[in-house]
């Protein structure tokens, strides 16, 4: 069997609530990705999914359990070496794509490389080639499209060539056609770089794309109790 | 761009062109700031050797009996009025002192277009006798002593444009004012000394006493020389003796014997020390203004710590992003202090154009009103040490706002739709 990309254990995560009792967001048994595998995780709002992204991105850190990427323990690291394992292993798409103002959609990719190494330019000039943005390398994000913009943010999360790529509800202000041409790119993208996808939302007709869809409410034995809340 | 340009001062620099305005605002008010904090001291240091060491090819002056300072600032200096005469015999006394390497008389009390006309004799040119301070002649010849002829120092020469052969008139007082009916000879021009003898028109002490309208009170009676006639030394006066000793054994005789046990005359001695009294009791201006120009240094120091600390709040957001890429706090901290060390740089710089055009400036109107020349190039400590304290300032500056950016949660400063 091949290795796992990605494989969580008993992972926990508290938060104390104003009034000072714990909230326990995730308490998620097991999770395993395999390598260039994609998966949709849907859950509807407050059911932790943006809270177990963090975890496995190592920009949160568990209260308890494993969470294991491409072979480390995410978990066990300090922040500041969660930080480089980070920017070398994982892609992480926004939401609201989260591109830099001041930089342009070139700068933008490649800076993401900085933090894991030299700056790999010629590889984010690849990128941004095969996203349609060779014409686009000197746009600043605010002079490039919403569907641009996503395509910038989609070869940002693989400049470093990562084994697995996040993507947190990237679909979440797109138009339909928008939405689906966006989720095509990133599937299309992450399969072409061997990448492993992992994507949360709530909105299904994203879910509905996937072969293997996983619900955060079964997972997450804290879910109802967040949901609710 | 390549990838080495790629790095935390890409970021940096990025950062700093966005906030152009209160980048180069705050490097300005420290480039002044600390253009003036140089430019003091260097000033300071530079006119205090000039006025007090190098200004003088003599050791002291004997004058009328008053103030030592008003003395030099007279009869060296070349600026305020004569304190009053001494008696020719005095003169010839001192002169006649074992020990006395040279005994210059001046006669002052008229000028040409406003520079100090000087009447004295030829061995005030002579440098075996005085030394390389005292003025050669750069073109022409040194006055007959008999005759009326002039000699222009430097900067007299380069400000009225008179050449050898041209005429001059001297006029009666410190400043312009009623023109003598003699005509005088340009016939040499002095090399430049940088001190106050290059603002000195020279002329035959002789002639000082025979310019139209000029008495000699020497005898007790008014004496007005008449053409043809030789002047009787009882009645000759001159404004100061300048002095050059074989030994400062004889200043402090001198001294006791002038100015302790004497009533006629004062002794200024040495020059050097009596300047350097001066520039003691001026010495809390310069305190002041070093004062001033520091405290305006820490409130540029302080507008780097408030405009970056100000643009920390909307830039929280950019900077979770660069820790969700893999940024490590560290690394957005060293960012923040190096876009404060690079305001304080930018201002370090702009302080040296600031520090020249000051000097430049200063240099003029010293040169002008004293004829000291100060040099915008020389080094002083301060040129090294200024620009470095404000680049450690700046940067220490950086580090209330690095704090900040150190503090920056990835999962809550991305934003609720992350
Ligand atoms: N820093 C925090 N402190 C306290 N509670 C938190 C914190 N972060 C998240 N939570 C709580 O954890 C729960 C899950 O939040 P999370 O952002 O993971 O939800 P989500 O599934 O991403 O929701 P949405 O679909 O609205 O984005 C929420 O109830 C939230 O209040
Ligand atoms: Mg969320």
């Amino acid at each position: 069997m091949t290795r796992l990309v990605l494989e969580l254990a008993d992972v926990r995560k508290g938060y104390a609530a104003p009034d000072g009792a714990r909230i326990e967001v995730l308490d998620v048994p097991e999770l395993a990705l395999a390598p260039g595998e994609q998966v949709a995780l849907r859950g509807p709002s407050g059911t932790g999914k943006t809270t177990l992204l963090h975890v496995i991105a190592g920009i949160v850190r568990p209260d308890a359990g494993s969470v294991r990427v491409a072979g480390e323990d995410v978990a066990r690291l300090d922040e500041a070496a969660r930080d480089a394992w980070r920017a070398r292993h994982v892609g992480y798409v926004f939401q609201t794509f989260n591109l830099l103002h001041g930089f342009s959609a070139l700068e933008n990719v490649a800076l993401a490389s900085m933090f894991a190494g030299p700056a790999k330019v010629g590889r984010a000039r690849e990128l941004l080639e095969r996203v349609g943005l060779l014409g686009r390398l000197d746009y600043l994000p605010h002079k490039l499209s919403i569907g641009q913009q996503q395509r910038v943010a989609v070869a940002r999360a693989l400049v470093n060539a990562p084994q697995l790529v996040l993507a947190d509800e990237p679909t979440g202000n797109l138009d339909r056609d928008n939405a689906n041409a966006a989720l095509a790119l990133l599937r299309d993208t992450c399969r072409e770089n061997d990448a492993a996808l992992l994507v949360v939302s709530h909105d299904e007709r994203v879910v509905e794309r996937f072969e293997r869809v996983l619900d955060l409410a079964t997972l997450n034995r804290a879910a109802a109790l967040g949901a609710k809340a | 761009m390549s990838a080495r340009s790629y790095s935390l001062w890409l970021l940096a620099r990025r950062s700093l062109r966005q906030h152009a305005l209160s980048t180069s605002v705050t490097a300005l008010s420290l480039a002044l700031a600390s253009g003036l904090v140089m430019a003091v001291l260097a000033i300071g240091a530079q006119s205090r050797t000039a006025f007090t060491i190098e200004s003088t090819p003599f050791d002291a002056v004997l004058g009328a009996r008053g103030s030592q300072l008003q003395l030099v600032l007279n009869s060296v200096f070349h600026l305020e009025t004569s304190p009053g005469n001494l008696p020719w015999s005095t003169y010839e006394e001192v002169r006649a002192r074992p020990g006395v390497r040279a005994a210059i008389p001046y006669a002052v009390g008229d000028n040409w277009r406003g520079f100090r006309v000087v009447g004295t004799d030829a061995r005030m040119f002579d440098a075996q006798l005085l030394g390389t301070r005292t003025p050669r002649i750069a073109r022409g010849r040194i006055f007959d002593e008999t005759l009326r002829e002039a000699v222009l120092g430097s900067f007299v020469a380069a400000r009225t444009l008179a050449r050898v052969g041209s005429a001059i008139h001297p006029s009666h007082g410190v400043d312009e004012g009623h023109e003598h009916d003699e005509d005088y000879v340009v016939v040499g021009v002095l090399a430049p000394t940088n001190t106050p003898l290059d603002r000195c028109v020279w002329i035959p002490i002789e002639g000082m006493f025979r310019m139209g309208g000029h008495v000699l009170r020497g005898g007790g009676e008014e004496y007005h020389a008449e053409h043809d006639e030789e002047i009787p030394d009882a009645v000759k006066e001159v404004s100061a003796v300048l002095l050059a000793f074989d030994s400062p054994q004889l200043g402090l005789e001198l001294d006791r014997e002038f100015n302790k046990n004497g009533k006629d005359a004062t002794l200024a001695w040495p020059i050097a020390r009596v300047m350097a009294e001066l520039f003691d009791k001026l010495g809390w201006m310069d305190r002041v203004l070093t004062l001033v120009a520091a405290l305006t240094m820490l409130v540029g120091a302080a507008s780097i710590v408030a405009s970056l600390y100000d643009a920390m709040h909307q830039r929280r957001r950019e900077l979770a992003i660069l820790r969700a890429l893999g940024a490590r706090r560290g690394q957005l901290s060293t960012v923040i202090v190096l876009e404060a060390a690079a305001i304080a740089t930018f201002g370090a710089l702009g302080g040296f154009a600031v520090y020249a055009s000051i000097l430049l400036v200063a240099r003029d109107i010293l040169r002008a009103e004293t004829g000291i020349v100060l040099d915008p190039a020389a080094g002083h400590a301060s040129l090294a040490l200024v620009p470095l304290c404000l680049v450690a300032l700046g940067a220490a500056c950086g580090v209330i706002p690095a704090w900040k950016a150190y503090r920056v949660e990835v999962a809550r400063d991305l934003g609720p739709t992350s």
